[in-house]
């Protein structure tokens, strides 16, 4: 069944890792990604694989702490299409380290990127719900934002604020008929996860209920869900992917 | 252009209110039933319509239809 058929979306982050699967997913429900990255070739490999299974994307190069540029990626967006109907905020960044050593600078990259960037792109793309009287909004919050995590002060504190903003834009567009989530991965295995050493994957398995590590399309697959229809009495939420992790 | 005939018919079309309840001493949220969003959407509306920006501190100002279109006016004068 496809869920999102006709659906404008907006994906942050998208060129690769957990991004890129809720791109790949959300066109394969339908709908027209729309990829966003800061890497040009990144951004055209994806909108290529896409593209090459027959699902549509489109793609744009662009950096969403960049209120300008944003705001006028989702004009442009709005003038081809008519709509926007979602937006998945999934851009992020980590520069991990502990507290006492911490640089101003890692901390301020971290929330400009995760938090701040959620806020202009949920902010930018508001005008054209509202005016729409619906929209979905799913932000990409983790469960570090709720457990918290040593070495990851800032990470933890864009991702806390992003399910703290989460709550608030859900009580403000509530009237218009947009709803906005948060979804919060566990232990995803990406990329970034696979040059980790084998020891250590089974130890953080073994902490983990469902005793594995999650797929990046174990994500995608309830932003699809928030996305659809089948979702419209669900907003304000987190909802966690993590195999049990916490509870 | 009559800017105080367009300014009208924004309104009734933004709020869904009747033209004759858009009377110059009406307010839009305690008159014509606009909530906090519903404002900042018509003075969206007002600056994609005629073209301007109206700086926040302005938009604060214009609570009632008259204060709009007077303002509107100054502004596209």
């Amino acid at each position: 069944m496809k869920r999102l058929e006709d659906k404008v979306a907006i994906i942050t982050g998208a060129a690769r890792g957990i991004g890129f699967s809720i791109a790949e997913k959300i066109s394969e429900h339908g709908a027209t990604s729309v990829i966003i990255d800061l890497d040009k070739k990144a951004v055209d490999t994806a909108v290529q694989q896409i593209d090459d299974i027959g699902n549509r994307a489109i793609g744009f190069t662009a950096d969403v702490t960049n209120s300008e540029e944003i705001a006028s990626i989702f004009k442009e967006i709005h003038k081809e299409f008519g709509k926007i109907d979602i937006l998945i905020n999934n851009a992020g960044i980590t520069k991990d380290g502990l507290l006492m050593k911490m640089k101003e600078s890692d901390w301020d990259a971290v929330i400009n990127v995760n938090l701040k960037g959620t806020f202009i792109c949920t902010q930018k793309v508001s005008r054209y719900m509202l005016k729409n009287r619906s929209g979905i909004i799913v932000n990409i919050a983790s469960v570090i934002g709720l457990m918290g995590n040593a070495g990851q002060a800032n990470y933890a504190a864009s991702k806390g604020g992003i399910i703290a903003l989460t709550k608030s834009s859900a009580k403000e567009f509530a009237s218009r008929n947009i709803r906005v989530n948060a979804v919060a991965p566990g232990f995803i295995q990406t990329e970034m996860t696979d040059k980790l050493p084998q020891e250590i994957i089974d130890n953080y398995s073994a902490a983990i209920p469902l005793s594995r590590m999650g797929t990046a399309t174990d994500v995608a697959n309830l932003c699809v869900f928030l996305a659809s229809d089948e979702a419209g009495y669900i907003t304000g939420q987190t909802i966690q992917v993590d195999g049990g992790l916490i509870m | 252009m009559d800017i105080k005939a367009k300014v009208i018919d924004l309104i009734v079309e933004e709020l869904g209110v009747e033209v004759g309840e858009v009377t110059l001493e009406a307010s839009f949220i305690e008159d014509l039933g606009a909530d906090s969003l519903d404002t900042v959407e018509l003075i969206m509306k007002f600056e994609e319509e005629f073209d301007i920006d109206i700086a926040d501190e302005d938009a604060e100002g214009l609570t009632t239809v008259g204060k709009a279109i007077e303002y509107l006016q100054k502004q596209l004068d």
